[in-house]
């Protein structure tokens, strides 16, 4: 069994407008070292499988597939094995 | 011309726009479960607005891959008319049947309001019963209406003529102050490159009849009524 | 010992029931009760699901009438409206939640009140808030009120349902007890009408939609006590809604119902399972068996105290007619619904949960409900009653610039546009909205399935009246929320209420709630809009500050042609002003009085009954034979507020002129901003001037000249002295700007 651990983030140069309101909240809370801010969104999925490297390959799949819009996002993951049968 | 109306889980304007064309228009309209693999020998496919599965992951991220999409999507290959409104634009650009992606508003609020729009394009089966540069009022209702294409594919889109409608004001200015989402250029609707199928934010249904309060969205059926009777050729 | 240690010994104490109540629980059970009966007990008899403070004092209000199909005591009422169709509605209240939670607590508000509507069969059409926050110029109520607005947007607009009016007040007694009612309007036919009713021994009972996991455990008694410091550690009984989930609710629980496949179906609410099965039975008179074990969990280790306590959202219990469960299996199925058989109906009345093979639970349906006790509190008129009544506002000094004070007025948030709010809800989906807000006194909802009938719809509450003066605020209330229906040209059918209030307990509450319901009865009664159905939420008290009572109304009225609608906007140059009903004379409790001199006292504006009856139907008629362009009542803020908005709908200007006979027995701001009832302002063209003083005499109202739309400026004289010259450009300025500048402004 797997967790795969999904970050998935707008491109850079699209305009992320939850990115500019978080920022400009932070700012008006007195944290003005912050420059820049994005939001993405992160996921967790449970994979049965034996193999990593084809677990991998699912995975990678699923996020080019459904689980990221490659127009406008981009996506990386880690995957770590949690051991043990469901 | 036979219309069908796509219903995903979580469509709400499949009932009005079933209404503008059997009750306001008198003619044959269906509607298409998304679980169906045929479209039941309809001409002109309408994927209408609501929140398909809540808008969950992305708007129209989990529509795109019901099983009939991929009878609309050999429908739209073999030339077939088809109209994504709001969400249904959504699906379809999801699904790749339109080019760019849809982002959240920028101002993050979710909009309802009435809201012009000037046609730029009246040789296309949506749109022969406008006048070019007309200025029209169709409503919006949506959080997610901020249109994103990269730079090569906005000088593709307006290169090839592609953008159908653009934001405007009630004088027709189309700039900053017309623009109620952030979308790039101003764009309210687009077709792809064959000019099939439309996609487009505002709800024409919504303004098929003077008792809602304006009529312009009705001549986007009656365009399609009149394409239909000139034949299904490509006849521009 | 401690109150950790008494609630060990007592847990009765814990769950929320009296020490009393836990003797007649012995009593009736003759032994004692197990937790989980006891977890039953303590919420069927909450107030919230039991009603036992407010049982004996909601049965003042009048409620039959030849088109009521359904009164109180079922999920909504249901009104004819002819042809075969009927509407169904209610109102109720989220106020706790969107306390702690308020998008949250605001959505699954919208979400409850949905499920109300469609379990009868009907098609749920259109949605309405009454909202009320602490000023804005506090940080929490601005977060509150975003939130609020954001949570109604969210939900209504996923399920596709039009929030089409409503109300939003600001005020300091709802710092810390924000007011979240929400209302829902459906559509059926008459046949598709179905009850909440668990009948036909031996059917099977079915639950459908989301999970149950532990979401809002006594909900039901969080609702039942006031807030402290401690309430926000309670986080966790908020629930979070999932509004796809009950769009396809809505769909399937509606597909079933046209197939005729269903006997009886209701929506799991406050209490959850053990409210809903519970009333189910109790309203057939049968008995209801449940299997925990058979129910599908989103949590692991539920207990069955857990599992019949929860207040998971977007569930729903259907009793399929006999022999039809396969096919409303397949229907829920198409939708993508998990629905299980979890029960059966029995004869015997007994509410039986078991656990498998285990029985966890055994109590008679009707200890749970019909025994519930009943509380005759005790009334004590408030010790503020009669001082306040006695503040004669005639000792306060009147303005030099009236028009400074009516763009000040207009830019109160108590009266400044709404649509910041109501641009974030879809208020067209569905296309059947003729009048959307802010174009009309109410929305009007043509009804693209029934032909040419349209219905008109609005909430309506004037707290601060309702403070002053209990009885006569619920009776002004009601005749607000009428005359409103009235000016858009419909005929009021009926109306829902949601009573917020204080602590019960406290008798000078008490008073304030007996007293406003016997107002509202007496004003139902003469106006004729029997109460079908509604919803008490008490214990609206922060640190024992209540809210000023607020007994909202929600006003359902029928046009059988909607193409006769009306709204409130002038319309042509030329076309002429008239005020139907007397010159306003009476600033007691006014927004004036409190915006511009701090002060909230002095009697509220008489209410004459018959006349404002008389006052509705004159204006009525007048729409009904296309006399009049426009028809707007006068509200928060008075005439001159009114004149003002009649102005913005389109941008066009008047000149009123105002005899010196107005002001006889008054001054010059108690006829610009007093409130009196039973006033509307119209215009129409110059010819029909003597149709319109005709009808007025045959209806024996007053009705005076007020002047002329024209021009792009609004003048007042009084007098022939000009106290009111401004363009509408300034106008406008002030009222759609008071609410985003207010929130755009540094907080405190």
């Amino acid at each position: 069994m797997y967790k795969a651990m999904i970050r998935i983030m707008p491109k850079k140069g699209i305009l992320d407008p939850q990115g500019v309101a978080v920022g400009k909240a932070l700012a008006a809370l007195g944290y003005s070292s912050v420059n820049e801010v994005w939001v993405g969104k992160y996921m967790e999925l449970l994979v049965a499988g034996d193999e990593p490297a084809q677990v991998e390959l699912q995975v990678r799949e699923m996020c080019s597939r459904l689980l990221s819009n490659p127009v406008i996002e981009d996506f990386s993951f880690e995957l770590v094995e949690i051991g043990g049968r469901p | 011309m036979k219309f069908g109306v796509v219903v995903f889980p979580g469509s709400n304007c499949d009932a009005d726009c079933y209404h503008v064309i059997q009750r306001v228009l008198a003619e044959p309209v269906e509607y298409i479960w998304h679980q169906q693999d045929s479209l039941s020998g309809c001409d002109c496919i309408i994927l209408p607005g609501g929140f398909s599965y809540g808008d969950y992951l992305r708007t129209g991220a989990i529509a795109r891959f019901s099983p009939v999409m991929e009878a609309v999507a050999a429908h739209a290959r073999q030339g077939g008319l088809v109209i994504g409104i709001c969400n249904g634009f959504q699906i379809l650009l999801e699904a790749g049947l339109l080019p760019g992606a849809m982002l959240r508003n920028r101002d993050l609020k979710f909009h309802c309001q009435a809201s012009w729009l000037r046609v730029e394009r009246t040789d296309t089966p949506f749109t022969n019963r406008y006048q070019q540069g007309q200025i029209v009022n169709i409503p919006i209702a949506h959080g997610d209406g901020n249109y994103y294409a990269d730079a090569e594919t906005l000088a593709e889109l307006e290169a090839n003529r592609q953008v159908v409608f653009r934001y405007a004001t009630a004088a027709g200015a189309v700039d900053a102050t017309a623009n109620p989402n952030g979308s790039v250029a101003n764009i309210a609707g687009i077709v792809n490159r064959a000019g099939n199928v439309l996609g487009m934010m505002p709800h024409p249904e919504r303004c098929a009849e003077a008792i809602l309060g304006s009529e312009d969205g009705r001549l986007l059926f009656t365009s399609l009524l009149r394409w239909g009777k000139g034949g299904m050729s490509d006849g521009r | 010992m401690g109150a950790e240690q008494a609630g060990a010994v007592c847990p009765w104490r814990e769950m929320g029931l009296s020490d009393q109540e836990y003797q007649q629980i012995l009593e009736l059970l003759q032994r004692e009760p197990n937790y989980l009966e006891l977890g039953m007990f303590a919420v069927m008899w909450s107030e919230h699901c039991g009603y036992k403070n407010s049982r004996p004092v909601l049965k003042l209000f009048p409620t039959a009438a030849a088109h009521v199909l359904q009164g109180p005591g079922e999920n909504a009422g249901v009104v004819d409206i002819g042809d075969g169709w009927a509407v169904a509605f209610k109102i109720e209240s989220h106020n706790h939640p969107s306390a702690i939670e308020p998008f949250q607590g605001a959505a699954t508000g919208v979400g409850g009140i949905v499920r109300d509507i469609f379990t009868m069969g009907a098609r749920p059409i259109a949605l309405l808030d009454s909202l009320r926050f602490g000023p804005l110029t506090e940080n929490r109520a601005r977060y509150i009120f975003s939130g609020v607005v954001a949570g109604i947007s969210h939900y209504g607009n996923c399920i596709g349902v039009p929030t089409v009016a409503g109300e939003v007040f600001f005020h300091p007694s709802y710092e810390g007890n924000p007011l979240v009612n929400a209302m829902c309007v459906g559509l059926l036919r008459h046949q598709d009408l179905k009850r909440g009713a668990a009948s036909g021994v031996g059917n099977s009972v079915m639950l459908v939609g989301a999970r149950t996991g532990r979401d809002g455990i006594h909900g039901a008694t969080f609702a039942s006590e006031e807030l402290s410091a401690a309430s926000e550690e309670r986080r966790p009984a908020v629930q979070v809604g999932d509004p796809f989930m009950e769009k396809l609710l809505i769909e399937s629980c509606l597909e079933i119902i046209a197939g005729g496949y269903v006997v009886g179906m209701q929506d799991l609410g406050a209490a959850g399972l053990t409210s809903s099965s519970c009333e189910m039975a109790s309203r057939a008179g049968t008995g209801i068996e449940i299997d925990v074990a058979c129910i599908p969990l989103r949590e692991h280790g539920m207990t069955p105290y857990e599992i019949m306590l929860s207040e998971s959202q977007e569930r729903m219990l259907v009793v399929p007619r006999a022999g039809c469960e396969t096919q409303v299996e397949e229907i829920f199925r198409r939708w993508g619904l998990e629905a299980v058989v979890i029960g059966r109906v029995t004869e015997d009345g007994v509410m039986r949960i078991r656990d498998g093979e285990r029985i966890a639970a055994e109590v008679p349906a009707r200890f749970l409900t019909d025994e519930c006790p009943v509380y005759y509190r005790e009334e004590q008129e408030a010790e503020y009653y009669q001082r306040l009544r006695q503040f004669d506002p005639a000792v306060l000094p009147l303005p030099q610039a009236l028009d400074q004070v009516l763009l000040q007025l207009l830019a109160a948030p108590n009266i400044a546009s709404k649509q910041w709010v109501f641009e974030q809800y879809d208020h067209m989906v569905g296309i059947n909205t003729a009048v959307p807000p802010g174009a009309g006194d109410a929305a009007v909802l043509r009804l693209k399935e029934a032909g040419s009938k349209g219905i008109a719809l609005k909430t309506d509450c004037n707290s601060r009246f309702c403070y002053l003066d209990p009885y006569w605020g619920g009776a002004l209330t009601v005749a607000e929320a009428t005359r409103n229906l009235a000016c858009t040209g419909a005929t009021p059918l009926a109306v829902t209420d949601c009573l917020n209030f204080g602590n019960p307990e406290k008798p000078e509450i008490f008073w304030q709630f007996r007293q406003a319901v016997l107002g509202m009865s007496e004003a139902c009664r003469v106006l004729e809009t029997p109460v079908v159905s509604g919803n008490v939420s008490f214990y609206n008290e922060t640190n024992s500050q209540a809210v000023n009572p607020t007994p909202v109304v929600g006003a359902v009225g029928l046009l059988e042609n909607v193409e006769q609608r009306c709204g409130l906007a002038f319309g042509p140059d030329g076309d002429l002003v008239y005020l139907l009903g007397p010159w306003p004379a009476e600033m007691g409790g006014s927004e004036y009085l409190s915006q511009i001199h701090g002060v909230e006292a002095g009697p509220v504006p008489r209410l004459d009954l018959q006349l404002e009856k008389r006052v509705q139907q004159t204006c009525r008629s007048l729409i009904a034979s296309g006399t009049v362009r426009s028809a707007h009542d006068l509200a928060e803020g008075g005439l001159a507020v009114a004149l003002a908005e009649c102005c913005l709908g389109r941008g066009k200007g008047a000149v009123v002129e105002l005899p010196a006979a107005a002001l006889t027995g008054s001054r010059p701001d108690a006829l610009l901003f007093g409130e009196g009832p039973s006033r509307i302002i119209i215009s129409f063209p110059p010819e029909q001037e003597s149709s319109v003083r005709a009808a007025a005499e045959q209806n024996q109202i007053p009705c005076y000249r007020l002047g002329r739309v024209g021009a792009e400026r609004l003048q007042i004289l009084i007098a022939d002295d000009l106290v009111v010259d401004l363009p509408v450009a300034a106008l406008y300025e002030a009222w759609a700007g008071g609410i985003p500048r207010c929130l755009n402004q540094p907080s405190m």
